[in-house]
């Protein structure tokens, strides 16, 4: 859709200032509930023990996604090369559905919202729905 | 059909009483349109919609949001026919206002993040899920009209 803007992308910064002191909780929270409203998303962990939220390899798992967020962050101003090793992975390897991305992403503005209630303003959920947006294109980029 | 389990009802009707249906409205509303900027096509009656602080202080708006509430109501009190509760609003919606149905799952998606900042810690994967539902049934229901 469209790019991000000087405006998305300091907004975006000055966020996750706030959320990487919780960001391997907030990981975990936004994942467990993709895997218990979305059970579909279950599918690609059928190799996992628990799939219960809260469990170990939610929590890790969690954890890893946020810190691929993390990367984006950083390189947000070049998505599309700064997350080439992790587009081959999810094209070649994990081969996840990208219509997933967009459900992950709203279960991560869930959490954002229970955790952030004053500072989610609708002005920093456009910027982080866009960035999430982005990201999600920057993966997708290997599939065909 | 729709099967609603036990804790679903329970969940839902529960919702609807903890939270404060004249902020939740409104502030869904206005986050759609601020989120989602194309959706102001069907506002252009609305008057300012120029800006993020120009849309949520819009009363035009926010009376909107309220009305959009009280329609959720309706189906809180006929879970059991949602469809039919809602024939007339899809016939409004479709024939009327013209909106394209897509942007009932854009609108459903700021009232879940409303209600859960809303709700906080409350607002558990379960519940969540029981929302969810209870709002995709909605948008079902208002789709129904359509052809």
């Amino acid at each position: 859709m469209t790019s991000l803007t000087a405006k998305d992308k300091n907004t975006v910064k000055a966020f996750w200032a706030k959320i990487s002191p919780n960001a391997a909780a907030i990981g975990a929270d936004a994942f467990s509930r993709m895997l218990v409203v979305y059970p579909q998303t279950k599918t690609y962990f059928a190799h996992w023990k628990d799939l219960s939220p809260g469990s170990a390899p939610v929590k890790k798992h969690g954890a890893t996604v946020m810190g691929g967020v993390a990367d984006a962050v950083a390189k947000i101003d070049n998505l599309t090369a700064g997350l080439l090793n992790l587009s081959e992975l999810h094209a070649f390897t994990l081969r996840v559905d990208p219509a997933n991305f967009k459900i992950l992403a709203h279960n991560m503005l869930v959490v954002l919202a229970i955790t952030f209630p004053n500072d989610f303003t609708p002005e920093v959920h456009v910027s982080m729905d866009k960035f999430l947006a982005a990201v999600a294109l920057a993966l997708s980029e290997k599939y065909r | 059909m729709v099967e609603w389990t036990d804790f679903e009802r329970a969940t839902i009707q529960e919702i609807f009483s903890k939270i404060d249906s004249g902020v939740v409205g409104p502030a869904a509303i206005s986050r759609c349109l601020i989120v989602y900027p194309w959706t102001q096509r069907y506002f252009g009656s609305f008057g300012n919609l120029y800006n993020a602080a120009a849309i949520t202080s819009n009363p035009k708006v926010a009376a909107h949001g309220k009305v959009v509430i009280a329609g959720l109501e309706k189906a809180l009190k006929n879970m059991d026919d949602i469809k039919n509760t809602y024939k007339d609003l899809s016939v409004l919606h479709s024939e009327k206002l013209r909106v394209d149905p897509d942007n009932f799952n854009l609108l459903a998606d700021c009232l879940t993040i409303v209600v859960a900042s809303q709700m906080g810690q409350a607002f558990t994967a379960d519940v969540q899920a029981a929302f969810q539902k209870f709002l995709a049934v909605v948008v079902a229901s208002l789709r129904k009209q359509y052809h």
